[in-house]
């Protein structure tokens, strides 16, 4: 065992990267692969809580007794289907703003507002 | 790529696998990995890889965007109506327990009924959104 | 031998997450996501969550890809992806990291049994699941019957999304003409 608390650092470093993504780049599009990450970090952390030493995946067998935890899994797994359709919401708004301002760099598309006014 | 012909004919063996997998992982979730939002993921897939194939027309023969409509709103109301039946039959909202004569036959019937709605919901879900994408203009 | 499996597919993934930041191509951002899912899919079977890794597979890998292909198809391939601000963002990153790296010192090992994750309803759930619903996949059980209302909630999510994604991409033939005049 080189540490217990690894995963939750990876999780907390991939976090960070989905952070940076969404804050630092221009591009609409990148910016909504950022927040993936940054999802996708929230449910390795969820999932490493509920890791068991010498468990198995819980679905009930003679053969063991030891389970992991199945209430972070059953959390994580509607989360997984939320997170797909609320990014299609993403996805969606992003199109209609393409169509409205004709490109997705937010920096231009401010600067559309700004020349509007 | 709908000309390719190496493309189309792996799809073609492809598709009926990957529809009947999402349809055994559908019945199959109470014994082992899957459920309804899986399979309701797997068989929209298939339902979308015909559509990449052969065209949006053509795929909405088979599945109409009305067909989808329809579908995602009665899994939910089915997912509802199982709660309001236990309701009726004099337990809390969605506790299976009375749906039959005993309790864990009614959980049986109740977890099938749930996730058939869960499975229909999220199918039609999944294919009207990309059906919105690929419609847009 | 499965801490080093999980140690090496966690250096790979955000060895993938750090090749997003630096990518200049659209298209290869899309892959690498697709890409980050699926090992994120491989870490969770190790990590026991048999269910969640169907799940991740399925729609991170495949739908939210195919999503994502689409809406770029729609708005054209001509992206410029530039990065500003780059110094605000490494400092606020970096703050809210440290800030999480210190809380984690508080948090239980991974895989502790005693760990309060696991002593509560837990527990309960694999103990008495089998006689009080009768099916063996844990999960299922909790999902479908005792938090059945979360999932109805769950359910009630995606059929919004569905109807968001409606109004905002298909509008009446109306709206569209009135765009032309413009």
């Amino acid at each position: 065992m080189l540490s217990g608390l690894y995963n939750y650092w990876i999780a907390i470093l991939l976090m960070a990267i989905g952070f940076y993504i969404v804050i630092a780049h221009n591009n609409l599009f990148t910016k909504m692969i950022g927040l993936n990450i940054f999802q996708t970090s929230v449910f390795i952390l969820f999932i490493s809580m509920g890791k068991v030493d010498g468990g198995t995946a819980p679905i009930l067998s003679d053969a063991y007794t030891v389970y992991s935890n199945p209430l972070p899994h059953v959390l994580i797994l509607t989360a997984i289907v939320v997170s797909v359709a609320t990014t299609a919401v993403g996805l969606a708004l992003i199109v209609n703003i393409n169509r409205r301002y004709k490109t997705l760099d937010e920096h231009e598309i401010e600067q559309q507002e700004l020349d509007q006014e | 790529m709908k000309n390719n012909p190496i493309i189309k004919q792996t799809s073609f063996l492809l598709i009926p696998v990957i529809l009947l997998f999402g349809l055994y992982v559908q019945f199959h979730g109470d014994y082992g990995p899957g459920g309804g939002f899986q399979a309701g993921v797997l068989f929209a897939s298939g339902l979308i890889l015909y559509a990449l194939i052969e065209g949006q027309a053509k795929a909405e023969q088979v599945f109409s965007m009305r067909l989808a409509r329809i579908l995602a709103a009665s899994g939910l109301l089915l997912y509802a109506g199982v709660g309001v039946a236990s309701m009726f039959l004099g337990a809390n909202f969605l506790d299976y327990n009375v749906l039959a004569h005993d309790p864990l036959h009614g959980q049986h019937w109740g977890i099938f009924w749930v996730e058939l709605g869960v499975g229909l919901t999220v199918t039609s879900v999944m294919l009207s959104i990309f059906y919105a994408f690929t419609h847009f203009k | 031998m499965e801490d080093f499996i999980i140690i090496f597919l966690l250096s790979l993934l955000t060895i993938t997450a750090v090749a997003i930041i630096f990518m200049r191509n659209m298209l290869s951002v899309i892959m690498l996501g697709s890409i980050y899912s699926l090992l994120s899919a491989v870490i969770f079977v190790v990590l026991d969550a048999v269910d969640v890794a169907f799940t991740e597979a399925a729609v991170g890998a495949g739908i939210s890809s195919v999503l994502f292909l689409s809406a770029f198809a729609v708005t054209g391939k001509r992206q410029v992806l530039k990065q500003k601000n780059k110094l605000i963002a490494l400092i606020t990153v970096s703050l809210t990291a440290a800030a999480l790296l210190y809380a984690t010192s508080d948090m239980p090992y991974v895989g502790d049994p005693n760990s309060p994750a696991q002593t509560h309803v837990a527990s309960r759930y694999i103990e008495q699941s089998g006689s009080e619903i009768g099916i063996p996949n844990i999960v299922t059980s909790v999902l479908a019957s005792y938090r059945g209302f979360d999932t109805l909630g769950e359910v009630a999510v995606v059929f919004t999304a569905m109807i968001a994604v409606l109004l905002l991409l298909l509008r009446r033939e109306e709206d569209q003409e009135i765009d032309r005049e413009k």
